[in-house]
């Protein structure tokens, strides 16, 4: 590989790492955590990591194909129905006296057609993935309430329930951190350092420049579809041992927080920037505040308050900082090279989705 | 070269990602024990849901009881009333470290695991108003038992209609277990009870409030002479009313059964109706939190025979199950309606 190097130009490595979005969600995140270990009675509780990682497990797994789709400019609306899909198919195979590892394998090949079902509208037929997924919502949440009805199958046998809340030996980590760990080192291998990422990136950026520059863009996002659907699944497979019940509105509403998640953790609403670190630490930062509100006996609508507000400025801090970095960079202060490294500021992609719809 | 420094600042980024997992929540309980509130009997109230006039009338119910005790009270609670989302309150009860959890369960079996751990930890749990499987819990406090029901609302139409006449029910759906069984046991009641009175029909508004009116009309027309109806279920009640205090039957054809206060306020004002029946959630809350405090004491363990005394409630024996019974059902008429907001 022939290198060229620009590091006349370039920031030191220790600015370009810590002067990020995502180190500035792991500092919050270490802050506020910190401050609630002094100050919230309970919090540095044996028992507040396990439970918050394990409240945080079916977002964390479904933030990480997220990200992904996120960053290709997609988004997936359908995953927490897929949820409930999947969650549905263990109970109600289970009830037929399927065992559990079986209607698990059922749940994900469940997960793998709802993905590949997505996949196929948005990357093959060209549909907008918003109305797509909006659609699979309300589809793949109606097929789930409609196999089991107002039913709920909660015999699960506790071997498995059990093992899904347990944690690793005496540590407060909880076994299914095992499988989320293998996953998140696949998905941060996949997103940053494999060329199928880099095209991950150059299609949230220009999916014409990176259909150009041969990228398989349909195959690619039909892919993150799939994997989104299959992680769904799995974390409908957990979360139905978590809690010990398979019911039709399981997990409702979840698509929400995991996108909000994701956003949070510095991943771009209009694609082409964000990072697997960020998105898991902008996942705990939910995680540690909803905890500590908790133990606190903050009401519920507080805390979603809360965390709604916390998004908010995130999003708009993105824009802000933009629109900052432009008027220094306009006055001079920063060096001319400083600015072919960086993402496009906030305000470009508007104009890059006008692009793109002209082109159509 | 640039990719490279790249792959290195991703690299240091999910390390200190993984680190700061593990440093920043991985703690020690090190000082918790200096943090848990002393000696007072904390009790959380963990209702269906928040915001739902039923549980503020019995979690303030709770409230009154562990003041009058002096422990501390707290109440918590999801948004919607699903079972998955109780778990986390639970959870957070058990981190609390708090005395006694008193919860409507939104799933008999679905939180078990929650509540198993929440006592591992060494929490007592009072299920109220809607119990789990008996493994779960310590305690359940019942609002009322079938024959209650029953035998309160056999005793209202017979006070109402002069223990003579035609009377039909208006039931829920035609599979409704309660509704069946409560019933079955106001059609023997009758028969052994009460000789003139006749129960000429028993018709099914499905819980339906359309459908529950139009029976009503329905009845009235194939009835003249019916002289009561009785109607086991909320969305009966508040529907026949409806029917009868527009139409001329009101003041002749009594209606009674099981019934809110906030939706039969209106036609317990107007006359059509002179007393219906149903539990107090506020005693019922306030039970729940002497039988959570009975349970923290070691004064009882929740077995059948345990007694223990709750307040202005009395004195109150635990039965089969390790269940408590409130006692009859409450009856609501225009003197003390208005005390009643849920």
């Amino acid at each position: 590989m022939s290198t060229r190097t620009y590091a006349e130009h370039a920031l030191p490595l220790w600015r370009r790492v810590l002067l990020t979005r995502e180190f500035a969600v792991i500092g919050l995140l270490i802050v506020i955590a910190l401050y609630a270990r002094s100050e919230v009675a309970n919090f540095d509780g044996p028992l507040t990591l396990p439970f918050l990682l394990l409240d945080m497990t079916p977002i964390l797994l479904i933030a990480l194909p997220m990200t992904m789709v996120i960053v290709t400019g997609e988004i997936d609306l359908s995953v927490a129905s897929v949820v409930g899909l999947s969650s549905v198919v263990v109970g109600d195979l289970h009830q037929t006296g399927w065992s559990i590892p079986a209607a698990a394998v059922a749940a994900l090949v469940v997960g793998v057609i709802c993905g590949a079902f997505n996949g196929f509208l948005v990357a093959y037929v060209g549909l907008p993935s918003l109305a797509v997924t909006i659609g699979t919502l309300a589809l793949y949440r109606g097929i789930a309430v409609g196999i089991l009805g107002t039913k709920a199958v909660t015999d699960f046998p506790s071997k498995w329930t059990e093992l899904a809340s347990r944690n690793i030996g005496s540590s407060g980590f909880p076994v299914v951190m095992i499988p989320f760990l293998l996953l998140a080192v696949m998905f941060a291998l996949l997103l940053h350092f494999t060329s199928f990422g880099r095209g991950v990136f150059d299609i949230g950026l220009n999916d014409e420049a990176a259909r150009f520059s041969g990228v398989d863009v349909a195959r690619t996002k039909f892919r993150l579809f799939v994997l989104a659907g299959v992680v769904s699944a799995f974390a409908g497979i957990f979360y139905t041992l978590r809690y010990g019940s398979s019911r039709g509105d399981n997990a409702t509403g979840l698509e929400l927080q995991v996108i909000a998640a994701v956003l949070l953790g510095g991943v771009s609403i209009f694609g082409g920037r964000g990072a697997l670190h960020g998105v898991i630490a902008g996942v705990l930062l939910i995680g540690v505040i909803s905890s500590a509100l908790r133990l606190e006996n903050v009401t519920v609508n507080l805390i979603n308050i809360i965390i709604g507000l916390l998004l908010v400025l995130s999003v708009v801090s993105t824009s802000f900082l933009a629109w900052v970095s432009e008027l220094s960079q306009k006055s001079g202060v920063i060096k001319r090279g400083r600015q072919n490294r960086q993402a496009p500021p906030a305000n470009a992609e508007p104009r890059r989705r006008r692009q793109k719809k002209e082109k159509q | 070269m640039k990719f490279n420094k790249k792959k290195a600042t991703a690299l240091a980024a999910v390390l200190a990602s993984v680190a700061l997992v593990a440093s920043a929540c991985g703690g020690s309980d090190s000082k918790s024990g200096s943090t848990k509130p002393g000696d007072a009997t904390t009790v959380t109230f963990l209702p269906k849901n928040l915001g739902n006039p039923y549980f503020d009338t019995s979690d303030k119910g709770g409230a009154a009881a562990v003041k009058e005790f002096g422990g501390t009270y707290a109440q918590v609670g999801p948004q919607d009333a699903s079972p998955d989302a109780q778990v986390p309150f639970i959870n957070t009860v058990a981190q609390q470290g708090i005395k006694a959890l008193v919860i409507s369960a939104n799933d008999p079996k679905a939180i078990g695991s929650a509540l198993n751990q929440a006592r591992k930890a060494g929490t007592k749990v009072v299920t109220f108003d809607s119990d789990t499987d008996p493994q779960y819990r310590d305690l359940f406090v019942n609002q009322a038992s079938a024959e209650g029901i029953a035998k309160v609302q056999v005793e209202m139409i017979a006070k109402q209609i002069g223990d003579k006449g035609d009377i039909a029910i208006l039931s829920a759906a035609a599979n409704a277990t309660n509704q069946n069984a409560w019933i079955k046991l106001m059609e023997a009641d009758l028969k052994a009870n009460h000789p003139n009175i006749k129960l000429v029909a028993t018709v099914y508004g499905n819980d339906d409030d359309q459908t529950s009116f139009d029976k009503t009309s329905a009845l009235l027309q194939e009835y003249p002479t019916l002289k009561g109806i009785v109607s086991p279920t909320t969305v009966g009640i508040a529907a026949a009313a409806r029917y009868i205090s527009t139409s001329s039957f009101k003041g002749k054809v009594a209606v009674t059964g099981l019934g809110t206060p906030n939706q039969m306020r209106k036609y317990v004002e107007d006359g059509t109706v002179t007393e219906f029946a149903l539990w107090n959630p506020a005693d019922l809350g306030y039970l729940a939190a002497f039988a959570a405090k009975a349970l923290v004491d070691g004064a009882i363990t929740g077995k059948e025979g345990d007694k223990f005394k709750a307040g202005k409630l009395g004195e109150y024996t635990v039965g089969a199950d390790n269940t408590v019974l409130l006692g009859d059902p409450f009856k609501f008429n225009k003197a003390n309606i208005a005390t009643f907001n849920f």
